[in-house]
């Protein structure tokens, strides 16, 4: 389906990153290939958000390099990636004109982006709201407009950081659902999380973080029966706090 | 007292009938202050929202003297553009002293700064909760300027009424240029400060009447537009 076009793998290659003399990553190399997600996971301070926004391109390496496939094909696809944040940030704007302002941005005219966000929206159940000031919704909803904004260009990679961190267990399933959605419709979801059960739900294959290092990248499968790394290990049993 | 009484009992007898005289400069002062604002908006408001984003040495330096121009005194900025107008000045030759088209310019010069100085003030802190989240949609600086002028629409209508109260409520420069031409040039503040040093407090007051009628409305305006602003804003 992407075959032609694709700019996966997505490489890292021995990728740092340090803040004011602070190593947050170090030597950080792996590849993604298509497939079902990739959870990053790690306790806290592992470097997990830095390693999303390098890769997404908001923060520049200090070290080492990001590599796309396909990149020097004329710029391959638009966009590449996508990223929703946390907490992500809702334009002052109705919900439907944030669903739209990435495809206003990729220069679609106006009709085909209208149709395109109504139908991002209607993906992630928010069409009965398209009229309403997006800072209005609730948290659970302004993270399924997030996705939907994000998807609505149909990004071959899709970052996720902590989606579901601030949000009451049934908004959380709400956007799991969601996300489980988007990967099966064929973009790449790369995400973490602080939810063990939800990275068991979801993931294809697991990367684990641990202070700035990559310690381990398995298939799920593999990664959750038998972790190879003694902090992995750890992690899993709910003994290794940061 | 019984002065001040009568004179306020004419005043408002003026603006009840609707007084011919009183309507002319109500209505030239209208014009010339929300063409003024119009004018300093299409500067100040893109340039506002420029020096939100714009990262570059000496930005500091130009906000600074961008917030020092806010408090230009109207009898400079009259003065300014009285010097330019003026028959031997550069732009002498269109003949545009002591017209409303000269009186408009000063305003537009006097509030320009106001507008750039406010906007940038409300756009720089939307655009430090904006900036990561447009950069992840594909929007740097540039295209971000468009959407910050746009999401901040009704913050930024209160920064218009603010200047177009600043400039409906100024004397010195309309004075300076325009010359306070009965019937042509003359507006609100002028006709006041020239009819009070006469001794025609009736028409004085009238006017000083609508004067503060227009500013009640215009702050009653600038509240609805802070409401709607913090509607969108999830407040």
């Amino acid at each position: 389906m992407r075959a032609p076009d694709t700019c996966l793998p997505l490489r890292a290659e021995g990728l740092g990153y340090a803040a004011n003399g602070v190593a947050v990553l170090r030597d950080v190399s792996f590849a993604l290939e298509s497939g079902p997600p990739a959870l990053i996971i790690g306790p806290n301070g592992a470097g997990k958000s830095v390693l999303l926004r390098l890769l997404h391109g908001l923060l520049p390496p200090t070290a080492g390099a990001v590599r796309w496939a396909g990149e020097n094909r004329g710029g391959g696809r638009m966009p590449r990636d996508a990223m929703v944040f946390q907490r992500p940030v809702m334009l002052r704007r109705s919900v439907l004109a944030n669903a739209a302002y990435p495809l206003k941005l990729a220069g679609l005219p106006r009709a085909e982006r209208l149709r395109r966000a109504r139908a991002a929206l209607g993906r992630v159940g928010l069409d009965g709201l398209a009229d309403r000031p997006a800072r209005r919704l609730s948290g659970g909803e302004q993270q399924r407009l997030a996705l939907a904004r994000a998807s609505a260009l149909d990004p071959e990679v899709l970052f996720l950081d902590e989606p579901c961190a601030s949000l009451d267990p049934a908004a959380a399933r709400a956007v799991e659902a969601i996300v489980a959605d988007i990967a099966a419709r064929g973009a790449k979801v790369v995400m973490t999380t602080q939810d063990l059960g939800q990275a068991r739900r979801l993931a294809g294959e697991v990367l684990f973080l641990h202070r700035g290092r990559l310690l381990e990248h398995a298939p799920a499968a593999a990664f959750f029966a038998d972790p190879k790394a003694p902090e992995a290990a750890a992690f899993l049993r709910g003994e290794l706090v940061w | 007292m019984d002065d001040l009484g009568a004179a306020f009992s004419t005043a408002l007898g003026l603006v009840a009938a609707g007084d011919p005289a009183l309507a002319a400069i109500v209505g030239l002062s209208l014009r010339v202050s929300v063409t003024a604002v119009a004018l300093a908006a299409f500067v100040g408001l893109p340039l506002g929202a420029l020096l939100a984003v714009a990262r570059f040495p000496g930005r500091r330096g130009v906000v600074v003297a961008l917030n020092a121009l806010m408090g230009l005194p109207p009898v400079v900025a009259g003065l300014l553009i009285y010097l330019l107008l003026s028959r031997s000045g550069p732009l002498g030759r269109f003949g545009l002293l002591f017209t409303p088209s000269a009186m408009v310019v000063a305003q537009a010069v006097l509030i320009a700064p106001i507008l750039a100085a406010l906007s940038r003030q409300v756009l720089e802190e939307m655009w430090e909760e904006y900036a990561e989240q447009l950069r992840s949609l594909g929007a740097g600086p540039r295209r971000a300027v468009p959407t910050l002028l746009w999401d901040g629409r009704f913050a930024l209508l209160t920064v218009l009424l603010a200047g177009f109260g600043r400039a409906s409520a100024e004397v010195g420069a309309v004075m300076v240029v325009g010359g306070n031409i009965e019937g042509f040039t003359r507006v609100m503040t002028t006709a006041i400060a020239l009819e009070t040093s006469k001794g025609d407090l009736p028409l004085a007051l009238a006017l000083g009447v609508v004067l503060m009628a227009i500013v009640l409305t215009v702050n009653a305006l600038a509240q609805a537009a802070r409401d709607t602003a913090a509607r969108w804003a999830g407040g």
